[in-house]
């Protein structure tokens, strides 16, 4: 008889296995864990909501005290408000600072914008809201005359302060991405600075300008804390005046989730559904967008 | 005009529209810079001042004094610092480890075609706004806590202080694993772009010696990405920290001193003032709020400065490779 050898590893080496073994098993459990979490999260939103999604849920107000049904419709045409002020005072402005940073500031200054703009996206969103308290709830407004009370005015800044490091900084970074021989071409036909930003290297980054502007909106709509300091006292119907404090899906779901009343939380969880859905389909759109158009400016440089 | 007929009068206007035209967009996207830096001072300035009030009458030992009494208008930061810093490095002791381990397992360990739907999966569930978060910790992980999780804890570890009362549906634990799921999201997608950086021919070269994967991913892989994953779970942190919805939902907002019961009720700055500023009756109790959200400032904006800098760092360093 031959002697036969064994390949299975013996001594040291099958402890180095069986230390890699049990640490792939540890990461595969790992993951299994948190996606089956993540997974139950998203599920249960879904479980629960479904009993209260009907066509009420979107067209009327809240029901009278007492009552089964109604819906939150005042929330949908409040958020869409707030979203859409915040949008109208963030997108102008990110640009703006983005288009500086990019064309006209020194790498310094650039720098340091940059840098306050990280900060400003770290800053807890309930210190934004104690800011625009205080600037526009507590006070009036020098000059606009505005305020002393709860506004969607003042909910559609307190988003916009939210919503403007988002859009400037992926603005910068599409803008950066723009090919410089497209700004050298330009200025050789002897255009101008300001016809080369506007005209050449704007349009090429209006993909960018689209996602951060998405992302923002998505981040921006399901905010809460601020808008509970800033526009969160509202009444039960339908309000489409500025000036006034308006209802909102955020604020309604965190109300309606410490409410005894069953029914009221079967609606905050239809709410969670439509928000996690616009969330995450805004998400998904700004991704594509984003991927794109990378792809785009990465193969024209 | 007469002069603008002419091709030299043409040419002039073009000239000074085109100067005009250069400075004024330099002033307008300047202007923007500017009162983008204004609004950042502003917000510091104005929680400084809110909170003046209480700064005066209380001076810095509010931030470790103990007592919170509205009625006695006395009033210390110390519990809520300290419910502030459980909550989230809680929180951070169970999301970096799954987080590292789930970008692990999508980067090296999974097959291909489950890498890129379960990864976007995660970086869009990052999107997920706090509020649908806390209301799941509500409905679903507060009774999962009070009838599954807790006792068991309880029964089996109850000898340690932090397991030690009866489970409650509210309470740090609560507060910790709704954080914990919130970081999970954001660390993971970060870990797993960094993982992503890393040259194949490293690793393939450490396999090629004969190195097991666990001591690839531990003596290649993972000192490859040490500042990047450091910074990103700083990051994750930092929004841990400053979450006020979420928590004020679960943690149950008592204002007894901190129990070393993770069962128990809790508190923290940020959920603290998102439950009580409202109904706050006395400027001097609504300063202290806002002395609170200064406290809560200062400690989220060390955090994320801390992770600048390390990434900051870490960039120069890959960049010079």
């Amino acid at each position: 008889m031959e002697p036969t050898f064994s390949l299975k590893a013996t001594g040291r080496s099958a402890n180095r296995l069986r230390k890699n073994r049990m640490a792939e098993i540890g990461a595969v459990v790992a993951a299994g864990v948190a996606i089956g979490a993540l997974a139950i999260l998203v599920g249960s939103v879904l479980v629960k909501a479904l009993p209260a999604l009907n066509l009420d849920f979107f067209t009327k107000g809240p029901a009278v005290f007492g009552e089964t049904g109604g819906g939150i419709a005042p929330a949908f045409v409040g958020t869409a408000m707030l979203v859409a002020i915040a949008t109208a005072m963030a997108v102008p402005f990110g640009v703006l600072l983005a288009i500086f940073v990019s064309e006209f500031a020194s790498r310094r200054f650039g720098d340091q914008v940059r840098l306050w703009l990280d900060v400003l996206n770290g800053f807890p969103s309930i210190v934004i809201g104690i800011f625009v308290f205080a600037l526009m709830v507590q006070n009036k407004i020098p000059i606009i005359g505005l305020g002393h009370h709860q506004s969607a005015w003042a909910g559609g800044f307190a988003l916009a302060v939210i919503m403007l490091p988002l859009i400037s900084r992926t603005t910068m970074e599409v803008l950066t991405l723009v090919p410089n021989n497209l700004r050298e071409a330009s200025y050789a036909l002897g255009v101008s600075k300001w016809r080369t930003v506007l005209s050449v290297v704007l349009p090429n980054a209006i993909s960018g300008i689209v996602t951060g502007t998405t992302l923002a909106v998505a981040r921006a709509a399901g905010e809460t804390a601020p808008l509970l300091f800033a526009c969160s006292i509202f009444g039960q119907v339908v309000q489409t005046d500025p000036s006034v404090s308006v209802a909102s899906i955020p604020v309604i779901i965190f109300e309606y989730s410490e409410s005894p009343d069953t029914n009221l939380n079967s609606q905050a969880w239809a709410a969670a559904f439509v928000l996690i859905m616009f969330v995450l389909v805004t998400s998904l759109i700004s991704r594509l967008v984003l991927d794109r158009s990378r792809r785009k400016l990465g193969a024209a440089s | 005009m007469e002069a603008t007929a002419t091709p030299q009068g043409l040419r002039r206007t073009r000239h000074a529209l085109d100067r005009f035209g250069d400075k004024a967009l330099y002033v307008i996207t300047g202007s923007a810079a500017v009162l983008t830096l204004v609004i950042i001072a502003l917000i510091i300035w104005k929680v400084v001042e809110g909170a003046w009030p209480a700064i005066n009458k209380f001076g810095i030992s509010f931030v470790w004094s103990a007592t919170w009494n509205p009625v006695m208008e006395v009033f210390g930061a110390r519990e809520f610092v300290l419910g502030t810093l459980l909550t989230s490095f809680g929180a951070l002791l169970i999301a970096a480890p799954l987080s590292i381990a789930i970008a692990l397992f999508l980067t090296e360990l999974a097959p291909p075609s489950v890498r890129s739907p379960v990864g976007s999966l995660i970086e869009m569930l990052a999107a997920v706004p706090s509020v649908v978060v806390g209301l799941w910790g509500i409905f679903v992980l507060g009774p999962f806590i009070r009838a599954d999780l807790g006792p068991f804890l309880h029964d089996y570890l109850g000898w340690i202080p932090l397991f030690a009362t009866t489970p409650q549906q509210t309470g740090v634990l609560a507060a910790i694993l709704v954080l914990a799921m919130m970081m999970v999201p954001i660390t993971t997608s970060i870990c797993r772009e960094l993982f992503l950086t890393v040259p194949r021919d490293v690793k393939d070269a450490s396999i090629g010696l004969g190195a097991t994967r666990w001591e690839t991913i531990r003596g290649v892989i993972v000192p490859f990405v040490r500042g990047g994953v450091v910074a990103g779970i700083t990051l994750g942190l930092g929004r841990a920290l400053g979450e006020a919805i979420a928590v004020t939902q679960v943690i149950g907002n008592s204002l007894r001193p901190l129990h070393f019961s993770l069962f128990e009720p809790g508190n923290s700055l940020a959920s603290q003032l998102a439950s009580s500023y409202q109904s706050a009756p006395t400027n001097i109790e609504i300063s202290s709020l806002v002395y609170l959200g200064l406290i809560l400032l200062v400690i989220t904006f060390t955090t994320n400065f801390v992770a600048q800098r390390i990434v900051h760092r870490f960039e120069k360093q890959t960049g010079a490779r």
